[in-house]
């Protein structure tokens, strides 16, 4: 199963090394990875195979939306099906 | 490979313009509890929806956790009640309504619907006794919702029925005086009730049916709201219409995926995803801001209900291709109570009762959350109900009426009913008398058209 984490904040050092940090723990393979500023306002999406990962989906959702609680940026962990059949046909 | 644009699109879609799923709702049939005992009817019943139902709310958690698709209801539809009272001819229907309640508690959901008898052409006995049950029933349960059919297109007007529930609405709204006469708001008057609607009050599982089935109920005005801002102010009406379908695509589309997911876990089969566009009284999830932006001052206006059939049908044509089966109500929901837009609409006297009697002649549903004096007689009542009704049989559409007579409230004052039923301003209603005509009872005739074979 793919997902999709999408971090958004103010930028600051260390938020990709922080996330990709919790991925490789977790034994997540990062498929896709862009990244921007728009209008000051860092953001990331990452596309990525969960399918071998060595923790639950809520156990990874947990992990991710902590550590987007101490780096003040939100993050959201999502199954990539839901962005797929809305812009997908 | 999804674009980073089309992700935060969706994205935006949850975190700032209110997009949800309003519902999850599992219809289950009681039809095999009847029994001619009550006590034993009502423990089949509570047994057959606490098993049924068992995981409904664990698994909508879960589909909410893996898609971050936040679920804001979760919720039970049952055959309507009515049948198990002709089994069951002696006994207090209230026990039914009671049973419901307790079963709903157990389970965990937001609300139970099917307390309800349809009575198009004629009532049974059992129908009888559960509609003058309705005040008692509702007012001593938290999340049974009830509904009664008064007139079809097929078999016309039972306004025999409808003289009836005016007074039954008021005797609900008397028995719930503290609380602004909140049991009307769990009760609703239909013509041409549909059988798959998963939206409340006025769902139930109608008789063509299955054992269980799952639909689901969308939302989404904010959506909408801010797609027709990005196009501006001087964007033509096709165009405005093109933007509300793909729009309503995309909703449409998150419907679909939790409809197909919700019934792969729970092993029921996927009823409907009902292409509602249905509003909370939260800022910028308002169905009367959307018309707004289409060039409307204020919702109620001149225009408003010509606004109101583009938005409604653009909404159907987007989202009947982005879903295998859509059904139930399927339209926009105009309830004034709940919608921020129509709550200032009614407040600053734009938008009165007559008006939005024209707009339910174009969109999904009928007079929905309408508080009115707490002194409006019984007749009058009946008499809304009548010409709601005659809209629907002769349109061939649903049309509701879900109208709170507040008790001691007048015109100007508002009642708060908290939570997704919202706040509901006072409007007032005609000065002049309509009890003879409801005074007459009988039946209206089906309309000429009704004869299609």
């Amino acid at each position: 199963m793919k997902a999709v984490i999408s971090v958004i904040g103010k930028d600051r050092v260390g938020i990709i090394a922080k996330v990709s940090g919790i991925l490789s723990e977790s034994n997540v393979n990062i498929l896709d990875i862009s990244q921007t500023i728009m209008q000051d306002i860092f953001t990331m999406v990452l596309i990525s195979d969960i399918s071998s990962s060595s923790i639950d989906f809520t156990e990874l959702k947990k992990k991710l939306t902590q550590a987007g609680d101490e780096l003040g940026v939100s993050i959201s962990v999502q199954h990539e099906d839901l962005f797929n059949s809305m812009h997908r046909i | 490979m999804l674009s980073q644009l089309e992700i935060l699109e969706t994205l935006k879609m949850f975190r700032e313009e209110h997009l949800d799923i309003r519902t999850i709702t599992m219809g289950i049939s009681l039809r095999d509890c009847a029994d001619s005992n009550i006590d034993e009817a009502c423990r089949k019943v509570y047994d057959k929806i606490t098993r049924c139902a068992e995981h409904l709310v664990k698994i909508g958690e879960e589909i909410e956790t893996e898609y971050g698709v936040p679920i804001i209801n979760k919720r039970i539809s049952v055959t309507p009640i009515s049948h198990l009272c002709d089994a069951a001819k002696e006994g207090d229907p209230v026990l039914f309504a009671l049973t419901l309640d307790r079963a709903a508690m157990a389970t965990g959901v937001n609300f139970i619907g099917g307390y309800s008898a349809l009575v198009q052409k004629g009532y049974t006995m059992g129908e009888k006794r559960l509609i003058e049950s309705i005040p008692e029933a509702l007012s001593r349960t938290k999340l049974v919702c009830s509904s009664v059919n008064i007139g079809s297109t097929r078999s016309g007007i039972n306004m025999d029925a409808v003289g009836q529930m005016g007074t039954i609405i008021k005797t609900a709204a008397e028995k719930t005086a503290d609380t602004g006469g909140f049991a009307c708001a769990k009760l609703v008057v239909f013509c041409n009730a549909v059988e798959d609607n998963p939206f409340m009050a006025g769902a139930f599982l109608g008789e063509g049916e299955g054992e269980t089935v799952i639909n689901v109920g969308i939302s989404g005005p904010g959506v909408v709201k801010t797609a027709l801002e990005r196009l501006g102010k001087d964007a033509d009406l096709g165009e405005v219409a093109e933007t509300v379908k793909r729009t309503a695509f995309k909703i449409t589309r998150v419907g679909q995926l939790v409809a197909q997911e919700a019934s792969k876990r729970l092993h029921v089969p996927f009823g409907i995803v009902d292409l509602s566009l249905a509003p909370t009284p939260a800022i910028g999830d308002s169905v009367a801001y959307i018309l707004e932006e289409m060039g409307l001052e204020v919702c109620g206006t001149h225009g408003t209900t010509a606004a109101l059939a583009l938005l409604n049908d653009a909404v159907k044509k987007g989202g009947v291709m982005a879903s295998s089966y859509v059904g139930g109500l399927s339209g926009a929901f105009i309830p004034v109570s709940e919608d921020a837009g129509m709550i200032h609409a009614a407040e600053c006297g734009a938008l009165s009762l007559d008006k939005l009697e024209a707009m339910t002649a174009v969109c999904s549903v009928g007079l929905d959350m309408i508080v009115v004096p707490g002194d409006t007689s019984a007749s009058t009542i009946s008499a809304i109900i009548a010409d709601e009704a005659a809209i629907g049989m002769v349109n061939n559409k649903t049309t509701a009426v879900r109208i709170i007579p507040a008790p001691g409230r007048k015109v100007g004052e508002v009642v708060e009913f908290g939570g997704l039923l919202g706040t509901g301003p006072v409007m007032p209603v005609s000065e002049f008398q309509s009890d003879g005509f409801i005074h007459r009872g009988g039946r209206i005739p089906a309309p000429l058209h009704s004869l299609k074979n």
